[in-house]
């Protein structure tokens, strides 16, 4: 009964705020001095009559502002983000086309270094202060000061640009071999070799996180009697850890590790740069060199949603697994 | 259960040294302690906080923080505890001796229901396979006064008292010859701690146990106790039949604590409880001879000269205090 | 009910008296402002001597230190000129670290080392200010959600939660294209958009101490907000939100290079964002010219290492409760 309430709750919590996004995005260009049609065709080269009358009935300059809301409301809440000010085409159609490649990124990179991450975090907090621990505990630290992109570009030179002693062995970015014509498996090969070097540089530039995020909740964990009464009933040190370490802390571990994807989100964009790897975050960056203003505007708003759905599943994932918030 | 010969104690503990090792230095929690107890009999440990009662149980089956120094012997069933190797140290733990901690909020598995707790007590020691050690898990809490139907509930939903005695289940569930109960009752409302109290003792009458029972309070251990020790700063100061102790103090510190609780009805308690001035003295800085001196109403001027070791003083009973008999004499040659 | 006697405070400086013999001064009137001062200073003293000993957090000094020199004595150290493409200091372009080039150079033949030391000043300048626009911000969202209660307080939250949970990289891309490309524009947006945390931080510990025995008197004896906030909240509000502060300014720098490298940067000042935006745009990562994409990196690594680990000793420190980890 008491999970319902707090499930529905969260649900209205997290459309809120994406209402609220939508309405940043609505009053960020009224609130601006001057004309907002010039300020969104400032430093554009492709205007043409279409696009400036496109975006003068989207932002229907004619109608009261409470009426030109709900216009915008309605509109984007149907898909419909506008036209892009650089090609022209609808901003759906660019995100439809791009969103792909950053979902098959972005999961593939987020199960890795959740996966990984968690298993050194364990392992590390396990055994404190041992060399793996102070190892891997210097090494989380430095990835957290690194700038991902930075890394990538670390990545990039030296496995593909083969300086120094690496070698050469990975396209310097992309999405596959332009020119090749390959199908099914040798085409997914492509495509996987390609997304390697970015892959691993999302998922080495996170992983350090989470590791120590997961360490953290073991050590808090660690000095709980219960741990005691398992030792005492004769277990294996291995099973005490799993069994009852663990699951205690795994659960704020898991909950973390979905709130802080808006890292992960941003991470996408700068090193989908690097890679050139055509996803939404390549999208991002392209829109920015061309003050594409609807394209920006839609994927902040796209960004913003994943990040309020991962909220959302943290929320969730506390009241169906947590014993304690189910029965209250 | 092991095999030992009939009359042999079920515990033996010689000379145990327990010291931690901190940040600040060594602390000595337990400083030679030897006790016994025979099958079926009851020995109470009495002592304020922080006297090392808490640390010598942990130490009877090697739960302390690795690092810690423990020396000397504890023989449980016929074997050295001390010496075992760790596949059959996790043998003997809860299956010859288990314990009932303190404070059972804490010492089960939030996220665990109960009765799969018990169960994996049966499960490692091989004395249920994984799928009917369910079914055994309903006789165990029966046994303590829980519905078996209760086992699938999470240890919050159950109320404090309950817990406790899931905790007593889930001590008895392998059978072992020893139960340590650490302050069983020590967190619960008055009124549950007399019931727990009074499944214990029936439980231990019923299946013939063995038992250490610790606790601050020694009107409890008269109740339920065969033989009581009182423990200060890491040493026992006094020990003996549970009622002679109680009612016959020797040891200062045994009559302070003795006067502390008093019971309703027992015509010596007529006045106002009568509390022991002062702290436990901080165990890396002892007080030089008879640690108890500086709070003891009946130090002379002997007691910071000299260390007193526990000496006999009557029927089964002795106490470390230089006011015994003898006390003086075999203390200073003990010191030599 | 009386005062309660304040014992007059003698200055411990004994004057002598023409004749010679040590006089005692007049006793001085307490003065309620000086105490608090003192017990302020000794306190911050116990925290400088405590910190001394963290090795980590001396390290992290130390690197911060090294930075904030070279940001400061930058024209002592480097010749200004040498930003200048045109000047005959310069070398041939792209050339791989040399005794006369140690970082190399860039497409336009610079120094890449004088790149990266005029880089310090803009990228710790622009963490500096972008950290004190969001605690400013920050800590007054916090006191007044805090102290006012109830709706200020709801409202104010939910704002608060808002910013937490959009993602910084969209929203600040977003506000910077608008705005345009300037440093101030850069501190701005950074700032407006990390102040939540510290808000957060204020706000408990506003609760914390407005119930506080003292807060109540001093309302009694007609203490208005504007006093109660600056003379008994703000000065307990300061030492928590220190340890969050240093952590920030490393996230700003982070921030800062992250929005240069994008494109969002100030083209007209030098940071260490700025210089990896163009060198990867002139396609020194493809062509294999790590000379100049490896040195602003590693002092940006180095720089939020060290905020990092002072943050963390201070956090150690301030938070006695917090177990070592």
């Amino acid at each position: 009964m008491g999970t319902r309430t707090y499930v529905v709750g969260k649900v209205v919590q997290a459309l809120i705020t994406l209402f609220f996004v939508l309405a940043f995005n609505f009053f960020l260009f009224r609130v601006m001095p001057g004309n907002p049609v010039q300020l969104l065709l400032r430093g554009t080269s492709a205007i043409t009559p279409a696009v400036v009358h496109d975006l003068e009935k989207q932002l229907g300059f004619d109608q009261p502002l409470p009426q030109q809301f709900v216009t915008y409301l309605r509109t984007t809440v149907t898909g419909q983000f506008g036209r892009s000010l650089a090609s022209g085409r609808t901003v759906s159609s660019l995100i439809g086309e791009r969103i792909g490649p950053t979902l098959l990124l972005v999961g593939l990179s987020t199960i890795a270094s959740t996966i990984f991450g968690l298993l050194i975090g364990i392992y590390g907090g396990w055994r404190r202060g041992s060399a793996f621990d102070l190892g891997s505990t210097g090494l989380a630290l430095v990835t957290y000061a690194m700038p991902e992109f930075w890394f990538g570009i670390l990545v990039l030179l030296a496995l593909a640009g083969g300086v120094g002693f690496f070698p050469a062995i990975f396209p310097t970015g992309g999405y596959s071999t332009p020119g090749a014509d390959l199908t099914g498996v040798s085409h997914a090969a492509d495509v996987l070799n390609h997304m390697f070097l970015p892959f691993i540089t999302l998922t080495i530039a996170y992983l350090g996180e989470y590791a120590l995020i997961m360490r953290s909740s073991l050590l808090d964990v660690i000095g709980e009697d219960y741990l005691l009464t398992a030792r005492a009933k004769g277990l294996r040190d291995r099973q005490v850890m799993w069994r009852h370490a663990v699951p205690n802390a795994l659960l704020p571990t898991l909950t973390l590790t979905f709130l802080s994807f808006g890292f992960v989100v941003s991470g996408a964009i700068t090193v989908e740069y690097v890679f050139s790897w055509p996803g939404l975050g390549l999208a991002t960056v392209d829109a920015i060199d061309s003050k594409d203003f609807p394209v920006l505007q839609a994927l902040f708003l796209l960004f913003s949603a994943a990040v309020i759905v991962a909220n959302l599943i943290a929320d969730l994932l506390y009241a169906r697994f947590d014993p304690r918030v189910k029965a209250a | 259960m092991s095999v030992t010969e009939a009359g042999a104690p079920v515990l033996l503990v010689e000379d145990l040294h327990v010291t931690y090792r901190t940040a600040a230095g060594p602390v000595p929690a337990v400083r030679g302690v030897n006790l016994g107890v025979d099958r079926g009999s009851v020995l109470g440990i009495a002592g304020e906080s922080g006297c090392g009662k808490t640390t010598m149980a942990h130490a009877l089956l090697r739960l302390l923080p690795p690092g810690t120094e423990v020396t000397g012997r504890v023989v449980l069933g016929g074997e050295d505890v001390l010496a075992m190797r760790p596949g059959r140290l996790r043998a003997v733990r809860w299956a010859e001796a288990s314990i009932v901690f303190q404070g059972a909020m804490h010492a089960l598995n939030p996220v665990q229901p109960v009765g799969r707790q018990i169960a994996e007590a049966l499960i490692a020691h091989g004395m249920a396979a994984p799928r009917e050690a369910r079914t055994r898990v309903g006789p165990l809490l029966d046994r303590v006064g829980i519905p078996a139907r209760r086992a699938d509930e999470y240890p919050h939903e159950l109320s404090g008292g309950q817990r406790q005695r899931v905790m007593i289940a889930m001590a008895l569930a392998c059978d072992p010859a020893l139960v340590i109960a650490d302050e069983p009752s020590t967190a619960l409302d008055v009124m549950v701690q007399a019931q727990v109290l009074q499944l214990l003792a029936r439980l231990q009458q019923e299946m013939g146990l063995a038992m250490v029972f610790i606790t601050h309070d020694l009107s409890v251990l008269v109740e339920v106790c065969d033989r009581i020790a009182v423990m200060y700063t890491g040493r026992i100061v006094e020990e003996g039949p549970a009622r002679e102790v109680f009612d016959r103090p020797v040891h200062p510190y045994t009559a302070a604590l003795a006067a502390a609780f008093p019971r309703i009805g027992d015509p010596r308690f007529r006045g106002a409880p009568a509390g022991l001035g002062g702290d436990p003295p901080d165990l890396q800085s002892l007080p030089s001879g008879c640690t108890f001196h500086p709070r003891c109403p009946l130090a002379f001027e002997d007691c910071p000269q000299v260390d007193p070791v526990l000496t006999p003083a009557g029927d089964g009973r002795a106490a470390a205090c230089l006011l015994v008999d003898g006390a003086l004499e075999r203390s200073r040659v003990a010191a030599r | 009910m009386s005062r309660p006697q304040i014992e007059p405070r003698r200055t411990g400086v004994e004057t002598r008296a023409p004749a010679g013999e040590p006089v005692a001064p007049p006793p001085q009137p307490a003065n309620p402002r000086r105490i608090a001062w003192q017990r302020r200073r000794r306190s911050f003293l116990r925290v400088v001597r405590i910190y001394r000993r963290n090795r980590m957090g001396m390290v992290g000094l130390g690197i911060l230190l090294f930075f904030v020199l070279v940001a400061v004595f930058a024209p002592l150290i480097t010749n200004r000129a040498g930003l200048n493409p045109t000047c005959t200091c310069t070398g041939r372009p792209f050339e791989p670290p040399s005794l006369r080039f140690p970082f190399g150079t860039d497409d336009l033949g610079r120094s890449v080392l004088t790149l990266t030391i005029y880089g310090a000043r803009t990228s710790l300048l622009v963490g500096f200010l972008a950290t004190l626009l969001s605690i400013v911000i920050g800590a007054g969202v916090g006191i007044v959600a805090g102290y006012f209660g109830r709706w200020t307080d709801a409202v104010l939250m939910r704002m608060t939660d808002w910013f937490l949970v959009i993602p910084f990289l969209p929203l600040a891309i977003v506000l910077a294209s608008l705005l345009g490309r300037s440093l101030l524009i850069i501190v701005f947006v950074i700032g407006i958009t990390s102040w939540p945390s510290t808000a957060r931080i204020v706000r408990a510990q506003v609760l914390s101490v407005k119930t506080r025995p003292y807060v109540e008197r001093a309302r009694a004896l007609g203490a208005g907000n504007w006093h109660l906030a600056t003379r008994h909240i703000l000065p307990n509000v300061g030492p928590i939100i220190f340890a969050n502060t240093v952590l920030l300014v490393a996230i700003a720098i982070l921030s800062e290079a992250t929005l240069s490298f994008l494109g969002l940067g100030d083209p007209l000042h030098t940071s260490w964002g700025t210089i990896l935006e163009a060198a990867f745009s002139s396609g020194a990562a493809g062509g294999g010219d790590w000379w100049w994409l490896v040195p602003p990196g590693v002092a940006i690594v180095l720089v939020v290492l060290a905020f990092t680990m002072c943050g963390y000793a201070l956090d150690e420190i301030l938070n006695p409760r917090l177990r070592r980890r």
